[in-house]
């Protein structure tokens, strides 16, 4: 279609209604009000990092103005003070993604420390020699490296669940798998970091368990935007990071009590035990085993403060306003020549769209917006062998979130055209 | 920001010169950036010690192909003992923009290539600044 196109909320193409007061939570980030190159700042790389509200940066500072000491060791007034805050974070967490029970939650880094906690700690105790493990081509690597390396030193089987051209889950490749004894894990992505598929969790459950494996699932591109409810989706762990949901450098591992119980520790050291003597040393309870020497205090903390903050807006409403305005930017890019979308077309996709402008480079097409003030990912996105599956060497992939707006898919139009102006696509 | 783009460097985009195979190359030598996928070859024909003719070839980004292009201009009919002295300050010199340290892995590509080609060439050892682990590009003698 037509180039120099003026892209206005008259023209539309899908509807576009939010629950969200969007100038109310632009307000709360105070990056989004710095203007970068004297533009307006559009930022469209949250599947990377989010952006963090005042709330957050506000409690990292108060704890370290306030009630900074170590935890769980303190007998003084600030060690109390910081071990409440550290454990009132855990429940909230633990509200977060509706654990059963508190002693499921595991602070750790991110979500790859969480992948690869599962990959030792379980992986290495109760997977085994002829056993196989169940992976998909669209994992992020930190969901798929983990278990190629378990599969090496264990002397297990990989075997990947492949997908359709859309980018879903084939379901004749799980037919296909259905004969493969032995399974004992199974790994999947809530939501694809590249192509935005939301695959269905309770199924996949369903799926290991009736082959007697555990489902570990990667929910770091689904805890941010939509409810989590680990005891309805029926996995048997779940990771997510907390700088992609507003939170600064921490996250958690979720984990069924009883899978947690007879898996030893991960990591060893202090913290994590309860007596120790030169020959031998015990365990400490759930979830400090998982927990050794002294964890990220303050980030811990301020992941409660990002949780809390999103739960005020409702996870609800986040989903649907970015349910609407991946719709409207689907409809946007599809009306631009020249442009091919990879991935589900909505309404089942989550806020990730894969691109390419013609033949140009997504180096290219970055380095464009960039100089529109648009921020967006190119490359691979940690995911080789799902774009080896596409024939693709890199994409462009614009990722939205709850500050994002129409504007901001707006300008991000606007500036392919440049980029095809500058390209001659 | 907007000036990123040059003509200069569109044009040897666009217009790649010196672009595709040689029938007989008396060196040859690949490159590839694996945190980007940009791959670039490059063949020499040599006689008389003085490149006679130059063939690149490759896929990536503007500025690792127009690189490539604007150096194959540079390289062609030099003797070959004057191309140790081209560098990676020729390059940017060439391109004309200032680049973030990631662009400017894109940029030196082509000159590293060169660089392996032509140590393949002499048998001179590659300089160790094109031979730096730590740069994640990997060198190809063809």
């Amino acid at each position: 279609m037509k180039s120099g196109r003026i892209y206005t909320a008259a023209m539309a193409v899908a509807e576009f209604t939010t629950p969200l007061d969007l100038e109310k939570i632009r307000a709360d980030f105070p990056i989004l009000a710095r203007p970068v190159h004297g533009k307006r700042l559009v930022f469209l790389d949250s599947a990377a990092s989010s952006q963090k509200p005042r709330q957050v940066i506000e409690t990292l500072v108060d704890v370290y103005e306030t009630s900074y000491a170590n935890v769980h060791r303190g007998v003084y007034y600030l060690g109390a003070r910081a071990t409440e805050r550290y454990e009132g974070a855990r429940d909230i967490m633990a509200g977060f993604v509706n654990a059963g029970d508190r002693r499921e939650v595991i602070f750790v880094r991110e979500a790859t420390e969480a992948l690869n906690l599962v990959a030792y700690a379980y992986g290495r105790t109760f997977v085994g020699p002829g056993d196989a493990i169940v992976a998909t081509e669209m994992e992020h690597h930190s969901n798929l490296v983990p278990w190629q390396f378990l599969a090496q030193q264990t002397g297990a089987t990989l075997h990947y669940l492949r997908l359709t051209d859309d980018g879903s889950l084939d379901p004749d490749s799980q037919e296909r798998l259905a004969a493969i004894e032995n399974v004992k894990l199974v790994a999947v992505a809530h939501v694809s970091n590249s192509l935005g598929t939301i695959n269905d969790i309770p199924a996949l459950a369903t799926w290991a368990h009736d082959r007697g494996a555990v489902l570990v699932v990667d929910g770091a591109q689904a805890a941010p935007h939509r409810p989590v409810d680990v005891q309805a989706l029926g996995c048997d762990f779940y990771a997510l990071s907390g700088h992609k949901m507003c939170g600064p450098g921490a996250g958690i591992l979720w984990g069924r009590a009883e899978l947690l119980e007879k898996m030893p520790p991960f990591l060893t050291g202090g913290e994590m035990i309860r007596t120790v003597s030169l020959e031998k040393t015990t365990w400490n309870d759930l979830p400090w085993k998982f927990e050794a020497g002294t964890p990220a205090i303050a980030e811990s903390i301020a992941l409660g403060a990002a949780a809390q903050y999103l739960q005020g807006i409702g996870m609800e409403a986040i989903e649907a306003h970015e349910h609407a305005l991946t719709a409207y930017a689907y409809d946007v890019l599809d009306g631009i020549s020249g442009v091919t979308q990879y991935g589900p077309k909505p309404p089942n996709r989550a806020g990730i769209l894969s691109f390419n402008v013609g033949n140009v480079h997504p180096h290219d097409v970055a380095q464009v917006l960039d100089s529109e003030a648009i921020a967006v990912r190119a490359g691979h996105h940690c995911t080789q062998p799902l774009m080896r599956r596409f024939d693709l060497q890199a994409t462009t992939r614009a990722s939205v979130y709850l500050y994002n707006g129409r504007d901001d898919i707006d300008a991000l139009a606007l500036g392919i055209e440049k980029v095809k102006r500058t390209f001659s696509v | 920001m907007d000036d990123f783009y040059r003509e200069n460097i569109l044009d040897h985009y666009n217009n790649p010169r010196n672009h595709g195979h040689l029938e007989h190359p008396s060196a040859a030598a690949e490159g590839v950036n694996p945190l980007c996928g940009d791959e670039l070859a490059v063949e020499l024909e040599v006689h008389d010690g003085v490149v006679t003719d130059i063939r690149y070839s490759g896929r990536g980004c503007a500025i690792s192909q127009a690189a490539a292009s604007m150096l194959s201009d540079v390289v062609k009919g030099k003797p070959v003992d004057q191309l140790a002295q081209i560098g990676k300050e020729d390059v940017l010199e060439e391109l004309g923009i200032p680049l973030s340290p990631i662009r400017l892995k894109c940029a030196m590509l082509s000159v590293g290539v060169l660089k392996v080609a032509l140590s393949e060439l002499t048998g001179e050892p590659l300089p160790p600044e094109w031979n730096d682990p730590s740069d994640g590009i990997e060198w190809k003698s063809a």
